[in-house]
Parts: structure tokens; sequence; C-alpha cells
């Protein structure tokens, strides 16, 4: 065979139809790898809105009790999985649910643009700026943007780097201070890391030059932000690079570490939420959609609300924040040659050893 | 005054609908020509986008090491991202082994080799269109140097463009519905100069007097040019018989009084000669008869003047009291023959609009009858007043009066009452005056007076 990477994808798409005949013969939600699963409102309720979603139940439950105020008819039963997870269970039974909330953007632009999102106009839809929105399908609630975690003790007699410039040459200067004290995601693992890392390598070279001099420093990889944020909270990392800002700002322990937002440009990424083509109460999950995004974008009051509530004004503010473009871009890297041979590129780069 | 035939729908009307229909049809064709072309441009212009960016999609791959590598572009993709959010999909096959993509996303047939295909089809149950390209890379491995033939095939969704077309077709309608209203403007604006001519003709000749009948010079369009010919010859036609028939009548008028007046003179003369009883009686009632005849011919031919003034009334200002007065004056002798005063009183002054000739003609019958049939040595009042919108000439005399059942049967013609005893007449003198009233739009009142007899007759004029 002349293509090598030929037998492999025949390999993964039996072991894709196997798994596939498990889960339909499994209950849907059990197929899911749940993380967390919680009801919320009146047993008797006539109606039930299932959410998938990526976000935790504690942080997105001030939404969900606001809009069970409004509709007292409706309970909501909430379903918490990863990005890859909930990406899985939308293709495979889109008629399980009727509301998806995720943070991996180019998964949601992939859901969208395969059809199994639903189109939803409303009076709210209307004034969301086109870039928050893709199709009638997608739309943004909040911002999330990728930033550096540095520990104040390991800069300790050190200027804070305001920008991967100033990062790379700081770690060139200090390799024995920063020596297997740099994490970042592993892009093999994370989904949300792999998104920002190719977009940062969109924007700019200085990615690759920064992920090399990483890969010298023994860099450390993670699966995910929080972890991360742990690791430069007890010291054992210096440097946590493209971290979600809200999380390392959430912890009582953030007095430890600087959060920075590089001048040179942080990529920002957006959570977007949209309707399943599968929805059997299209118009609760129009309804539903409507109100978090009223609280996003119009600034509906809500007690305990957290995220960061968008404004009209958009990608202006802050000439140094990039935000990910929704459309079929996105979809460039989640092709499986491009992803192969980017994963490729950063290995090369990143375990130098 | 003489109706026109029925009318056969207007030439304006008939303008007006074959501009506005021509106009419609043109509006109509140039919204679809506008909308055909644009649909065009519109395909073209996304089929452009596909092309290029499945280009640059198979100049990105490479054989790398023996190996194929695709390294889809980010341009490739985000450059299909218009204004309207389309959803793209795509396949890539080496060989027509499929390699990364939607598998069910079949390729386009290719017109030739190196030219990319196009197609619109459905897909994920949308309207799509697809685009194929190919590119021969190789040669792969090492001893088997065959190139790899790898195609690429892309598809992105509709809407953005249904979108365009919309507001495209909106704006081609707009166009087609403003050059409609100019259309419009302008079929007035044309049919209206078009009827111009036609209309000064009419206003032209229905202004002229009724004596008026020289041939229209106006100038006029060429095409009306026959038409006016034709009525110049017509209005010649005319001038020609009226003057023949005038001519006629005076001279009928000449042709049968002269040789009656003669006859009654002889008749005179040989009254006096002859001296028996009974011959004289038969030449007394010849000379009547005579006389009968004389009366008749001379009312029949103001009958048919009348008749045909009628119809073209030749209208002055005219004052009534002047008119009655200048009558009384002249029947005065008449009157004086059988001892009859003529008392006349007329508020001045009373203007109406009528046919001095006419209204003569009218005031001498019925002036004629009162002094005909009211008694030796009486007296007839005229007077001339205004009541209200009319001007009225009333009649009194002391005479018999009409008969009772009289007042409309003996307006028509050759009626006569039993009361004449043998006083010549023809019988219409009130048939001429009731047509000479008509005529004028006043009315003849005929009634009898209410204390101590005789007749009372008045002629209402409408006032001026
Ligand atoms: N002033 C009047 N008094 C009484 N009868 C009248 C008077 N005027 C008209 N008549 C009656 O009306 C009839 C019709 O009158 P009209 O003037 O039409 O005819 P006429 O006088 O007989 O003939 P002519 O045509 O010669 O005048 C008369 O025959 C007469 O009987
Ligand atoms: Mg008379």
């Amino acid at each position: 065979m002349r293509i090598p990477a030929l037998s492999d994808g025949l390999i993964r798409a039996l072991t894709l139809a196997l798994t596939l005949a498990c889960i339909i013969a499994a209950h849907p939600v059990q197929a899911l790898d749940v993380e967390d699963r919680r009801r919320f409102g009146p047993d008797s309720a006539a109606q039930v809105l299932r959410i998938l979603s990526t976000a935790d139940t504690d942080v997105f439950a001030p939404v969900i009790r606001a809009f069970l105020i409004q509709e007292p008819d409706i309970a909501v039963d909430y379903i918490v999985a990863s990005s890859g997870a909930v990406m899985a269970a939308m293709t495979k039974r889109p008629q399980d649910f009727d509301v998806v909330i995720s943070s991996a953007m180019d998964l949601q632009t992939k859901l969208a643009n395969d059809g199994f999102a639903l189109s939803h106009r409303s009076a709210t839809t209307e004034t969301i700026p086109d870039w928050a929105r893709w199709r009638d399908h997608l739309f943004a609630f909040t911002r999330e943007p990728a930033t550096l975690v540095l520990s104040r003790d390991a800069f300790r007699g050190l200027p804070l780097p305001r920008s991967r410039q100033d990062l790379i040459a700081l770690l060139r200067q200090h390799p024995d201070r920063f020596h297997g004290r740099v994490g970042t995601y592993d892009l093999r693992a994370s989904g949300l890391g792999y998104l920002f890392a190719t977009q940062d390598a969109r924007m700019s070279e200085s990615y690759w030059r920064l992920t090399e001099i990483m890969g010298s420093l023994d860099a450390q990889l993670y699966c995910c932000s929080s972890a991360m944020i742990d690791a430069v909270a007890r010291g054992d990392l210096a440097v946590a690079y493209n971290v979600l800002g809200s999380y390392a700002r959430a912890r009582p322990d953030a007095d430890r570490y600087e959060i920075i937002q590089p001048q040179d440009f942080t990529t920002v990424m957006l959570r977007t939420a949209l309707i399943s083509r599968g929805t059997q109460a299209p118009q609760a999950a129009g309804r539903f959609l409507d109100h978090m995004l009223d609280i996003a974008w119009l600034g509906k009051t809500t007690e305990g609300y957290e995220f960061d509530r968008l404004s009209q004004t958009g990608p202006a503010s802050g000439a140094h924040l990039r935000y990910i473009r929704l459309g079929p871009g996105l979809l460039v890297h989640l092709d499986r040659f491009k992803k192969d041979s980017f994963l490729r590129a950063w290995e090369s780069a990143i375990l130098q050893d | 005054m003489t109706r026109a035939g029925p009318g056969t729908g207007s030439i304006r009307g008939r303008l007006m609908v074959l501009l506005l229909g021509g106009s419609a049809i043109l509006a109509l064709a140039l919204f679809w020509v506008v909308q055909g072309f644009a649909r065009q441009l519109a395909e073209e212009s996304q089929d452009n986008i596909l092309s290029a960016s499945v280009t640059s999609i198979l100049d990105a791959a490479r054989i790398e090491n023996g190996a194929l590598v695709l390294d889809l572009p980010y341009s490739a993709f985000s450059m299909l991202a218009n204004l309207h959010d389309d959803a793209v999909y795509y396949a890539i096959r080496a060989d027509d082994t499929f390699l990364t993509g939607y598998d069910d996303l079949a390729a386009v047939p290719l017109p030739r080799a190196d030219m990319p295909g196009f197609a619109t089809r459905s897909f994920l149950d949308q309207d799509v269109r697809v685009v194929t390209a190919e590119r021969a890379l190789g040669p792969g491995g090492g001893q088997d140097s065959a190139p790899i033939r790898l195609s690429a095939t892309l598809a992105q969704t509709r809407s953005g463009q249904e979108i365009t077309l919309t507001r495209i077709s909106r704006a081609a309608a707009a166009v087609g519905l403003g050059v409609f209203a100019g259309a419009a403007v302008l079929a007035l604006a044309a049919s209206r100069s078009a009827i111009a001519p036609l209309e000064r003709l009419t206003l032209s000749v229905t202004r002229r007097g009724p004596q008026d009948l020289r041939p229209v010079t106006a100038p006029v369009p060429l095409e009306m040019v026959p038409l006016v010919a034709a009525l110049n010859r017509f209005i010649g036609r005319l001038r020609g018989s009226l003057a023949r028939s005038e001519d006629f009548i005076a001279e009928a008028a000449h042709r049968v009084r002269t040789p009656l007046a003669t006859v009654r003179m002889q008749a005179e003369v040989t009254l006096q000669r002859v001296e028996r009883e009974e011959n004289r009686k038969s030449v007394r009632e010849m000379i009547r008869a005579i006389d009968e005849s004389s009366r008749a011919a001379g009312q029949l031919l103001d009958h048919a003047m009348v008749t045909f003034r009628a119809d073209q009334l030749e209208e002055t200002d005219l004052d009534l009291g002047a008119v009655t007065r200048d009558l009384t004056d002249r029947l005065r002798p008449t009157a004086d023959l059988r001892d009859i005063a003529l008392q006349a009183r007329a508020d001045d002054p009373v203007p109406i609009r009528g046919d001095a000739i006419l209204v003569q003609n009218a005031l001498r019958n019925v002036l004629d009858n009162a002094i005909k049939y009211a008694p030796e040595g009486s007296a007839v009042r005229i007077t001339v007043t205004r009541q209200g919108e009319e001007g009225v000439v009333m009649l009194r005399d002391t005479g018999p009066g009409f008969p009772p059942d009289g007042m409309t049967r003996l307006r028509r013609r050759f009626q006569r009452g039993a009361n004449v005893d043998g006083i010549v007449g023809s019988g219409l003198g009130l048939t001429i005056a009731d047509e000479v009233m008509r005529a004028h739009g006043g009315t003849l009142d005929l009634r009898n007076n209410p204390d101590g007899g005789g007749a009372c007759v008045s002629l209402r004029f409408p006032m001026a």
C-alpha cells in the first residue's frame, strides 16, 4: 500500500464501528462518559430539558435556576462530559439532547457544520454581533483568554515577561532556573490545548520558537488547566502556558502566581451553545438559549453568574485579544492528516530527548 | 343639439393600454434578465472561490519520504467564510481511495483532466455547490513510479448566495418598477400629445357660430389631414344645400304668393262688376279661399323657417321690452282696422338671449291672434315683466277665450278652435309660437282670464 495511513484508518474505522454497536445497545446516556449529572426543577415538570455541557455543574447552576424561575413547568437534566465525549455523544445520538454547551469551538463548529444543530432565530440572537454566532446555529456566551500563569517565587528578581518574546528571552537566559519547570498542555490529550496551539501557530512563528525552548527545558505536559495551575501554586512549575485565566483567578491561593495576558497577542476562546437537531423540545431549548444569551450579552442580572459577560463592543476591546474566529476555518485543524502532521511537528519540538 | 354616434373606446385609453402593456412586458423582461444575470454572476463567483480553495488544497499536498503529506491550508476554508456563514464539506481521495473528510461526498466528474468539475447537489439535506479538482502527484514509493492521482472535492451550502440573490432580485424588481413608472408617465404624456390636435380641432369646430361654414384651415398633423379634408368637403356640401334650401323657401313663397295676389286682385275687380247677389256671394267665397290659401302658404313657410332655425339658433342679446314695442308698433295699423287699442307696458329692461327673428315671429303670431279674435273696439293689454328668472310677455284680450279643451290641442299643427267664426287662419300660429318658445328653453302659457273672460297668453323666456 502506497499510503501508510490508510491501513491505520481501516483499523480505526473498525474500532469505531464496534464501539458504535456497543453504544447503540446500551442506554444512551450511560454510553456517554458522564462526569457529573444533576436534575434541577420539579419532578412533576411537564418537560425535561436535557443539557449536555462541558461546564461544571456548580458554575452553570445559577443560569439554570434563573431559567427555572421563569419556567416552572420545565425541569433540567444537566449532564457534564468532556468536549470529546460531547462530540461523540452528539454525533451518535443527537435525539438524546436538547442543548449542547461546550468550550471546544472547533468541535461545536463541526457539529453545526455537519447538520447536528438546529437553526435558531429570535429577538435576542438578532442583537448578537456576527463574530459571536455562526449560521444561526452556534452562539457564543462567554470568552476565555489563554494566559500565562507565572509563579511569583520562581520569578523573584526577574522582570515579569509581558509577551512571548519576553518569555523566550527569559527562558533562554536562565535555563537552569526554568529547567523542568515549564508546563503546557499535552496536545495529544487535550482538545482545548490543541485548539489554542493551532491558533497560536497560525497567528505567529513565535509559538514554534517558544515550543522549541520549552522542549529544550524538558517541558511538563498536562491534561488540563486546573492541573497546571495546581502545579504552579505548589511551586512545581514556574511557567504555565495557555492556561484559562478565569480558572486561575478563581482560586483562593491566586496570590502565589501572576496571571498575564501576553501583549503580542492573547488567544481568546469562545464558549458556545447550540440546539441539538434531535431535540424533542425546540421551543423550550430556544427559550433556554435566549435566556443564556440575555445574561451574557444584555446583562440580565443573575445571582452567582461567574462567566465573563460579553459586551457588544466585542473583539475591539483590548487590542491584544485575538478572538478565535467561528467558521469553517476551524474545521481545518480537525482534519485527520492535518492533526497528525501538526502533532508530529509539535512532538518533535517538545520532546527533544 | 345633435349627438355623436356611440363611442367605441377612446384613443387615449387604447394608447395607454398599449404603451403601459408594452412597458410592463419590458420591465418584466428587464427584471428576468437582470436576475438571471445576477444569478449567473453569483454562481460564478462562488465557483471561483471554491475553485481557488480546492486548488490551494491540492497545491499543499506533497510526497515526503515516499509518503503522501496532506496539509490543508487554513486559508482554503477560511476564504469560504463570506458574509453569510455557509457550511463547508470536503473529501480527499487518492486514486479513488478515500483519505479524509466526508466519505459520502462523491466527486464530480471532471470535464477535462485539468479542469475542475462543478455540480449542484443535495448534501445533508441542503443545497450545496460542489467542486472537484485533480492533480497528479508523484511518483510515490521508490520502485513503484506511477504518479498518484489526488482528487479533492469541496462543497459549500448556498444560503449566502441565496441571500445575495434575494437582495439583487429586490433591486432588479425596484429597477423594473422604476422603468415601468417612468414609462407610465411617458405614456400619459405621449397619449396626451397624440390626442391634443384632435381636441384642438374639436374645440375650434364647436366654437364656431352657426352661420360660420368656412373650411377648417388650422394646421393639423399629417395623419389628420384626410379627416380635415373630408370635414371641409362636408362643410362645403352643407353650405351648398343650406343656401339652396333658403333660396328654395324664398322662391317658393314668392312663387305661391305672387300669383295668389294677382288672382285676389282679379277677384276684387270681378266683385265690383258682378251685380247678381248669388254671383257676388260665390266671388266673395272665392276671395276668402284665396285669403286662406295665401295665409296658409305664408304660415307654412314661416313654420318651415322656424323649424330650420330652431336647430341652430342665432342668439343675440335682446331686450324683450324693445322687441315687443317694435312689434306692437308694426301691428298697430292692422289693429286700427278693427278699432282695437294695443296697450303695451314694459318693465325696462328685460334682457334675454334669443334669435331675434324667431322671437318676433312668435310674438307676431300671438298678437295677431289677439287682434283677430278680440271683438271690434276692444283693447288688448300687453305687459312685459320679469318674474324671477323669467322674462314674460303677457297678452290679454277680451275676446271669446280658448275653448276649455283647447289648451293642448290648439298647439298642434292645423288645429283651429270652434270659436273662429269664419275668421281666416291656418291653425299654425300657436304651433310656431310653441316651437320658438321650446327652442329658447321657455314655455308658452295658454289660459283664459279668470275675471270677465278673454284669452291670456304668456311667453316665458329664461332671463339672460
Ligand atoms: N286670442 C285668442 N282668443 C280666442 N281664441 C284664440 C285666440 N288665439 C287663438 N285662439 C284659438 O286657437 C286656435 C289656434 O290658433 P292659431 O293661431 O294656431 O291658428 P289661427 O289663428 O286659427 O290661424 P293662423 O295660423 O292664421 O294664426 C284659433 O283657431 C282659435 O280658435
Ligand atoms: Mg293665429
